[in-house]
């Protein structure tokens, strides 16, 4: 059976171990997380876990069934094989070295980044997209000489429900 | 009303229906201990925390109820995993009360703290740290709900000391506790699936498990098989929901399966498997196991399905409903399978019956194991509760002593935790203190918690040993006969105690049998004392399990021993 990414969202009480729970339940039964991204939602009691794992069909509705059976897990979906929405988000920091700026400034431009922090010795750019985007992003950045870097989980949203 | 913590906790049990507690207490306990002083409820100080689970497992295994367990904090707490992992691998109710500091102190490493919910994370159904007195009594009556719901399984509650002795209004019409989903759902569409599997059926074979004994379904179970007409078989988990003195029953299949089970399981068309999960004790190699049969598989977890096997027709649902919403449904449409067809079948198992029996070699000069276990339903006709411990013991038991009732066979059957028997024991005889319980041990096994000897002698809880003592950890040993050319690295317990002059030394009765004549006066003279008795079966010592599947092997291969004598 093909191995893809599957994007899981999971609705859970708001306890304070329900991520630990999440997290022990598909790591002792050798399931591996590749992204994750959790927040409350509109109700504080109730937060939303997005998360990604690479796996076959077997292996996906295994996970959906462990998940399934925690106490403090409300429902569990695979976003993989309905129309959604994905984004994810970078900031990122980039040194105005002399050599560096003019191309730096442009880029910017180009690509309309949008930039967060601006001085005279960085920037901090902010940058959301898809996982492709996000990729094709990091390729254009890569020569402009990124020194620091932060990249969220992919979070989704399903078109209708 | 205002209430202390400790007050509330014993006011929830008293809710609860809890009549006995096991027990152990020390430093962060001691108000609710102080508070049990004056309790009805009956406490049963134990000798081990992991004594005490283990006898709060063996109550909730033969009632039915859930059991409980109190402990202290630190190693009180930690102390108690084995036995909270054997009743999570076993799917038991059970719920685990532990001390904790106070809440000030978690995380400071302070005195006799453990971070006892994360590490039982992975072993518990669930688990709760009660942060404050305020949401004491709603956890409480969410733990016994999650226990007992659903699939069962071991709920702890971590306590922590300020917040037994602090205060808040009690009102327990006022508790409520949130929804937390159970599959109940009924699936007439997949009735009929079962009905066109089955009618094309010619060698249908039902495989009954623990899921059955949990959702009291043993006697719908039985009403399918018998009136229909099909062989049953079961993993050890599942012994009793199906009488084993029943024509129609073939015996535990799997790595210690009859020759006849595995045979009928290799070569089924049709397999209704119900409340299992396809150990890999029961399967051997996956890829050969039933590969002849539709496989119908009904179980409430929906984790259980296509985990290890993957089948043709998987219906979620409690058993005991989805039994019956069977039985209506194959009585309504009729179904009457061909008596030809079935009367082949039945010829074929009985075949494989005569060719390979479940037997062993008797000896004049040596007792044999599965003699004294022949010899024990013999004379108590089957009627009695049995506890086992883990190896050698366990599988004679399963494969000699033929369980007719459910609830009767109390076994640690997925973690396999050696020292389980003797405090199981304990808590089923503390249910039933009028019926005969027996722990069917080994010599190995026994010694890991044969601390529990002083519980059963300071409340004259009058259990019966049966210990079959061969001087070896006899499973492993069997293991290096067989696979290692002999090399008994490490199993030979040859220095051991004494058991009978142990036993005395208890203040329990001892006895002892050394030659086969011996083997039935012994256990009518333990079975008929109105105290603990210890009874010291000296057996053959390189006695092995057969039949045996080697371990990655096909459960239709197997070793079938040499039958001749092997001392």
């Amino acid at each position: 059976m093909e191995k893809k990414e599957h994007i899981i969202s999971i609705l859970v009480y708001n306890k304070p171990d329900v991520l630990a729970r999440i997290a022990g339940t598909l790591g002792g039964k050798g399931y591996n997380i590749e992204s994750l991204c959790v927040n409350t939602t509109t109700q504080y009691e109730i937060s939303k876990i997005v998360m990604t794992s690479i796996g076959n069909q077997t292996t996906i509705s295994r996970i959906e069934s462990q998940l399934q059976r925690l106490v403090d897990v409300i429902s569990v979906d695979d976003l993989t094989n309905v129309e959604s929405v994905h984004r994810e988000m970078i900031l990122v920091r980039l040194n105005l070295a002399e050599d560096k700026k003019e191309q730096i400034k442009k880029a910017v431009d180009v690509n309309h980044w949008k930039v967060i922090v601006s001085n005279d010795n960085y920037v901090i750019l902010e940058i959301t997209g898809d996982k492709a985007q996000i990729d094709l992003a990091l390729a254009r950045l890569e020569p402009l000489g990124i020194v620091d870097i932060t990249r969220t989980g992919l979070v989704a949203l399903e078109l209708k429900s | 009303m205002k209430l202390k913590g400790s007050q509330i906790l014993l006011k929830m049990l008293e809710e609860e229906k809890v009549d006995i507690i096991f027990g152990y207490p020390g430093g962060s306990v001691l108000d609710i201990y102080d508070q049990l002083y004056k309790s009805k409820i009956k406490h049963i100080l134990v000798r081990h925390e992991q004594g005490a689970v283990h006898a709060a497992d063996g109550y909730a295994r033969a009632t039915g109820k859930v059991g409980v367990c109190l402990v202290t904090s630190g190693p009180g707490a930690t102390n108690t995993v084995t036995g909270i992992a054997t009743a999570n691998m076993d799917s038991i109710p059970i719920v685990v009360f532990t001390g904790q500091v106070p809440t000030g102190l978690i995380g400071n490493d302070a005195f006799q703290e453990s971070d006892i919910t994360g590490i039982t994370r992975p072993c518990t159904k669930h688990n709760f740290l009660v942060r404050s007195v305020e949401e004491l009594a709603s956890t409480i009556k969410e733990a016994f709900h999650i226990a007992r719901s659903g699939r069962p399984g071991p709920v702890l509650v971590d306590l922590p000391k300020n917040v037994m002795a602090a205060e808040t209004e009690y009102d327990p019409a006022t508790i409520k506790i949130r929804n937390y989903d159970v599959f109940h759902k009924s699936a007439p569409k997949k009735m009929a699936q079962v009905l066109e599997m089955l009618s094309h059926a010619k060698k249908p074979l039902i495989m009954t498990g623990g899921g059955v004994i949990l959702g009291k379904a043993a006697a719908e179970l039985t009403a399918i098989a018998r009136k229909y007409q099909i062989p049953v078989t079961g993993t050890l988990m599942g012994l009793g929901s199906f009488p084993g003195t029943d024509p129609l029953w073939l015996g535990m299949l799997g790595m210690h399966g009859t020759f006849y089970a595995n045979m009928a399981v290799s070569h089924c068309d049709f397999l209704l498997a119900v409340g299992v999960r396809f150990d890999d004790r029961v399967t051997g190699t996956i890829e050969t196991f039933a590969t002849n049969a539709q496989i119908v598989q009904i179980d409430i977890d929906p984790s259980s399905i296509n985990r290890n096997v993957v089948v043709e027709l998987p219906i979620i649902g409690e058993t005991k409903a989805t039994l019956k919403d069977l039985i209506k449904f194959l009585a309504e449409h009729n179904y009457t399978p061909s008596s030809s067809e079935r009367k082949e079948w039945m010829q074929q198992i009985a075949d494989w019956r005569e060719k390979v029996p479940l037997t062993y070699c008797q000896n004049e000069k040596i007792i044999k194991p599965q003699y004294v276990i022949e010899t024990l339903h013999k004379i108590t006709k089957g009627d009695i509760i049995v506890t086992t411990e883990v190896g050698q013991n366990q599988m004679w038991t399963a494969q000699f002593f033929h369980f007719d009732k459910p609830n009767s066979f109390i076994s640690s059957g997925g973690l396999g935790t050696m020292g389980y028997g003797l405090p199981a024991a304990i808590g089923v005889k503390c249910a039933f203190p009028d019926k005969q319980v027996v722990d069917i041990a080994g010599d190995g096994s026994i010694q890991m918690n044969i601390q529990e000897l002083a519980t059963a002698a300071q409340y004259n809880i009058a259990v019966k040993i049966v210990l079959l003592n061969n001087g070896f950890l006899g499973m492993v040993r069997q293991w290096q006969e067989l696979f290692y050319e002999k090399r008994y690295s490490f199993t030979d317990m040859t220095y051991a105690p004494d058991f009978v002059k142990l036993a005395e030394a208890y203040g329990i009765v001892g006895l002892r049998a050394t030659k086969p004549q011996e083997v039935e006066s012994t256990l009518r003279q333990g079975l008929s004392i109105d105290k603990p008795v210890l009874m010291d079966f000296q057996v053959s010592r390189e006695e092995c399990v057969y039949p045996m599947v080697r371990p990655g092997e096909s459960i239709s291969e197997m070793e079938l021993g040499t039958r001749e004598m092997i001392n």
